[in-house]
């Protein structure tokens, strides 16, 4: 299923619900008891993003017995980003960071 | 497809252009700012940035110097997977300090592009998308 970019963008314009994402990418499969362990945020509110993610098709539920196990699935980003935007950015704060060395160097 | 895109970005920089030349070729001080690697300012040279790993990508740029000219140029290829660009670093002296033009070439618009730079850059992309969000509406 091809998610529509505003769906992409608007799962991901919610801090929560980045950090979400984040938390599977990097750690891999959670459940929604599990997340919401990690987080300040109510079960019913993780259950929700998670919904609002699965949407995007951002995150994939398993279901295993009793448990629905949430992973990220990145891949889900690339109708949004080229190489070209990522890098812009990748430049960009590279060359802040050149710039502040260059602030902390001796002549 | 040979159709190939070029990424420009260009600053102003008020420090010496010796200053900068040092932070552009001395591995170690590359490493403060771009990547940790084993770059020397040698043509010829082949060496590696190394980038947190992510899922499905180890997080090395396969690179090799291309050309340097000390104080004014410095180039270098970057490839990633299949993804073959290279880097070029143009100082131009200003009243201020230098001018800098840091191109990258070679990006094909194709879609196996499109998605190993999803993948690569997906953890910056969401640190720069209140930004993008902001800008679309």
């Amino acid at each position: 299923m091809q998610a529509a970019p505003d769906a992409l963008f608007k799962a991901l314009a919610d801090p929560t619900r980045r950090l979400i994402f984040e938390h599977l990418c990097r750690d891999g499969e959670h459940t929604v008891q599990m997340l919401t362990t990690r987080s300040t945020v109510s079960q019913p509110a993780i259950s929700k993003h998670l919904g609002i993610l699965k949407l995007a098709g951002l995150v994939r539920g398993r279901h295993q017995g009793r448990e629905t196990r949430y992973s990220a699935q990145p891949q889900a980003l690339a109708p949004l980003i080229d190489w070209m935007s990522h890098y812009g950015a990748f430049w960009h704060d590279r060359l802040d960071r050149l710039e502040s060395l260059l602030n902390r160097m001796d002549q | 497809m040979t159709d190939t895109r070029t990424l420009v970005i260009e600053r102003e920089i008020p420090h010496p252009a010796e200053k900068v030349w040092r932070a552009l070729s001395q591995g170690h001080l590359v490493a403060e700012w771009l990547l940790p690697n084993d770059f020397r300012p040698d043509v010829g040279h082949r060496f590696t940035l190394r980038a947190p790993p992510m899922p499905q990508w180890d997080g090395v740029v396969h690179c090799e110097v291309l050309s340097v000219e000390a104080l004014k140029h410095l180039s270098y290829s970057w490839t990633v997977g299949a993804m073959e660009t290279v880097v070029t670093f143009t100082l131009t002296p200003t009243a201020q300090g230098v001018h800098l033009r840091m191109e990258q070439s070679g990006f094909r618009p194709d879609q196996d592009a499109n998605y190993k730079g999803a993948n690569y850059g997906w953890q910056r992309f969401l640190a720069n998308l209140e930004k993008l969000v902001a800008g679309l509406e």
